[in-house]
């Protein structure tokens, strides 16, 4: 492709940019004080905008605040009202429902097979289509002699404002060498020296360099090697079949699920005698007009499945942006650029080429202090899509000399090139996306949903394990400690359950109780996938 | 919004924005996807596209996500190929040739055509790591390999009917697991933390009102 003429405005600031260059390698920029933060986050991020957020009014979390797109879908009825399905003979029956196959979902298949369970995956597109294979810049373990979980344990719990669940942090950081342990034995090839250390880096709010990678394509290795192995044990995977609702014996506790044929449109039930909710996240909500870094699939249909059963969610209201999404060129706007760029050196840089922030603060910092930029300060860069900052990647082959950027982070040298933009030769630009949602359902520390028996969830649809922002990294991990532990437990409860009748009572009950609420329902839900048919030119391009 | 290019999925035309991708444009000529889609941004291999530029004898290849459109581009999916993946078991392999030789023996009939680099939206030496395979240099053919996002155009183009993007993953996991040297500081850690030896200082890490955390995390010191 060959290069896009940039606007003049972009090519003059750019100028700039390369000009400041020497002297900003001097220092380093100063990190911000708590207050300052704190300061920061309430003015300019955007979980703090009133207007994107809306209060529930029905289910078990009723009074809780949670982002409009999100309440719409929890606060709507499910597409099974009024479809029969009553008489019909089960089409699957497992000891152990899987829905979703991406990290977490393959993680559970493989420890719940191990275990000696009968394990279904059933998953809404392929499997490994999920933001796992999206992951790029590492998985976080305490592995190094000048390291600790303990500090794993501050450094995340710090950089979550205090609020995650200590039980469940306290397994994610304890667990983490032993999860490298086991991607190692599955054969993941980690960026390693000649002696088998592993290269390890810091990612925004680590105060230790634990930052485990595999190039930049960190989670597609991860996610292609549980998927081969889930082949080689041989276990069944539905693809293109999403749950729509889950069933509930007499006693409310979770039985298997209803599932739909997405390329027939033909239903379909799953007995189980334990299910795990492995959906994901919801990115392709598209809150407050963002775009995303997450996949096609990130429309938090495990949310509204366990919500509407009866499970309360934690902070569903903090939401991550990640600060350095793809701004410029057009085609890939929104698109992930990867923590790692900053981990290995590149700066944060205003219009006038002055580094405003350390390029190493947590995620939540970073995004508000980019949007601050862009907005208050008015130092940002004009872009066809709107304000952008720099990203000054030019500075990581000066730090590590030449090759570095191919070798550390070829899927970002890829991404760019495509559209004719070569980032080591000249910095690119920036702006937040949506990234992840760091609330979700409540578990316990064996990975049990809160208050419906028999149901487990792991990876990004649970909520409380990083508490109100999660550190780079840490995600990664959530899916291999949560996933595992949630097929160990889901495998070994199964061998107690005396399987009642599964129905679906609760989604009558739950329509009552919108009525009863004086809710009116919009469309159906979950959603499924994103409706980006027929948008507008303008639309389409932020949908990328 | 001013220039346009005339786009044929699947010979029908559609005019459409000339600056999105390909996969964009089906959307805005109103396809609602479910094939054919999948991270959108390069990662996963699910949009493999072949196409031609009207007027020309080559057809080329890409990922609809990651390529833009042009004028006269004639577009069909690819969302699915029949490859063949073989079942084993990772602990019973060793790293040399034989492995090859018995589950991937048609590699062996390559006939040096090199169509499958040729295709390869990502750049990758496709031909190459599969000779690599061939001599059993398995480190070679990972790395080679390693970029595979395994949207399957290789394979769709190969005349011995290989599954390249399955030589290579089964290269990464044997390179992974018994070439690569294993890490002695993440199994000693595994092995202290199976010992107890961190569970007193989390325990009382745990305990801590948050204000001292605070204090903690705010003066901790950060490795250079």
């Amino acid at each position: 492709m060959e290069k896009q003429t940039k606007p003049q405005g972009m090519a003059l600031s750019m100028e700039r940019v390369q000009a400041t260059r020497q002297a900003r390698m001097q220092e380093e920029p100063r990190r911000m004080t708590a207050g300052e933060k704190d300061e920061l986050l309430r003015r300019y991020h955007p979980d703090y905008r009133e207007d994107g957020f809306t209060v529930l009014q029905a289910g078990p979390s009723r009074g809780t605040r949670v982002p409009k797109e999100l309440g719409n879908l929890l606060q709507a009825n499910s597409r099974l009202l009024g479809v029969s399905l009553e008489g019909r003979e089960p089409d699957y029956q497992a000891d152990v429902l899987i829905i979703g196959a991406g990290g977490a979902g393959c993680a559970a298949a493989l420890e719940a097979e191990q275990a000696g369970a009968r394990v279904l995956i059933a998953t809404k597109l392929r499997m490994g289509d999920a933001n796992t294979m999206m992951a790029e810049g590492g998985i976080q373990a305490a592995d190094k002699e000048n390291d600790s979980p303990v500090r794993h344990y501050l450094d995340a719990f710090g950089g979550g404002h205090f609020a995650a669940r200590p039980e469940l942090l306290r397994r994610l950081v304890m667990e983490a060498p032993d999860a490298i342990a086991w991607l190692e034995h599955l054969g993941v090839m980690f960026d390693k020296t000649g002696d088998g250390t592993m290269v390890t880096t810091h990612g925004g709010g680590t105060s230790r360099k634990r930052m485990h990678a595999c190039a930049d394509y960190t989670g597609a290795e991860i996610m292609r090697t549980l998927r081969d192995e889930v082949q080689n044990r041989g276990i069944p995977v539905l693809e293109f079949t999403a749950a729509v609702e889950l069933l509930k014996d007499e006693k409310g506790q979770a039985a298997g699920a209803v599932l739909l044929n997405l390329e027939t449109g033909e239903y379909l039930t799953a007995l189980a005698k334990t299910v795990i909710l492995a959906t994901g996240g919801a990115g392709r909500l598209h809150y407050q007009g963002f775009p995303t870094s997450n996949h096609y699939g990130a429309t938090a249909d495990g949310l509204v499945l366990a919500y509407r059963a009866g499970a309360p969610l934690l902070y569903p209201d903090t939401i991550q942006y990640h600060p350095t999404g793809a701004a410029y060129p057009p085609q890939i706007f929104g698109a992930l650029v990867t923590e790692k760029v900053r981990s290995v050196g590149a700066m944060l840089v205003n219009r006038e080429g002055q580094a405003f922030m350390h390029p190493l603060e947590t995620r939540d910092v970073a995004a508000a202090a980019i949007i601050r930029e862009c907005t208050d300060r008015d130092m940002g860069v004009l872009t066809p899509g709107g304000r952008a900052v720099w990203l000054d990647t030019p500075m990581i082959e000066l730090i590590h000399g030449e090759g570095t950027i191919e070798k550390r982070i070829p899927a970002m040298l890829r991404m760019f090139l495509n559209y004719g933009v070569d980032m080591r030769k000249e910095p690119i630009l920036v702006y937040p996306t949506l990234h992840y949602q760091n609330g979700g359902v409540e578990i316990d520390r064996d990975g049990f949903v809160k208050n419906v028996g028999n149901l487990l969830a792991a990876g990004e649809v649970v909520g409380g394990i990083h508490g109100r922002n999660r550190l780079m990294g840490n995600s990664l991990l959530d899916v291999i400690v949560f996933g595992r532990q949630a097929g160990k437990a889901a495998a070994a409860r199964a061998r107690t359950v005396q399987p009642g009748k599964a129905g679906l009572q609760h989604i009558r009950d739950y329509a009552r109780e919108l009525e009863q609420a004086g809710i009116q329902p919009g469309e159906a839900s979950p959603l499924l996938l994103p409706h980006y048919a027929r948008k507008s030119p303008q639309n389409c391009k932020s949908y990328l | 919004m001013s220039e346009t290019a005339n786009v044929f999925f699947f010979g029908k035309r559609y005019q459409v924005p000339a600056d999105l991708t390909i996969m964009a444009a089906m959307e805005y000529a109103g396809y609602e996807l479910v094939r054919g889609c999948g991270c959108r941004h390069g990662f996963c291999g699910a949009c493999a596209v072949i196409y031609r530029i009207k007027g020309s004898n080559e057809l080329k290849t890409a990922l609809a996500c990651s390529t833009q459109v042009q004028d006269n581009m004639y577009v069909a999916s690819l969302p699915f190929y029949p490859s063949d993946k073989r079942a084993y078991r990772l602990e019973d392999l060793k790293a040399d040739s034989r492995v090859m030789m018995e589950l991937y023996p048609e590699i062996y009939s390559c006939i040096g055509c090199n169509a499958c680099t040729r295709g390869c939206p990502q750049g990758l030496p496709v031909m190459q790591y599969i000779a690599s395979a061939q001599r059993g240099d398995f480190e070679e053919c990972a790395r080679l390999s390693f970029d595979c996002v395994g949207c399957g155009i290789c394979m769709s183009r190969c005349p011995a009917g290989i599954s390249h993007p399955m030589v290579g993953e089964l290269a990464r996991r044997l390179t992974g697991r018994y070439v690569l040297p294993p890490s002695a500081h993440v199994k000693a850690r595994v092995q202290e933390i199976e010992a107890g030896q961190f569970d007193d200082p989390m325990e009382q890490m745990m305990q801590k009102p948050v204000e001292e955390m605070q204090e903690l995390y705010n003066t901790r010191d950060i490795e250079k």
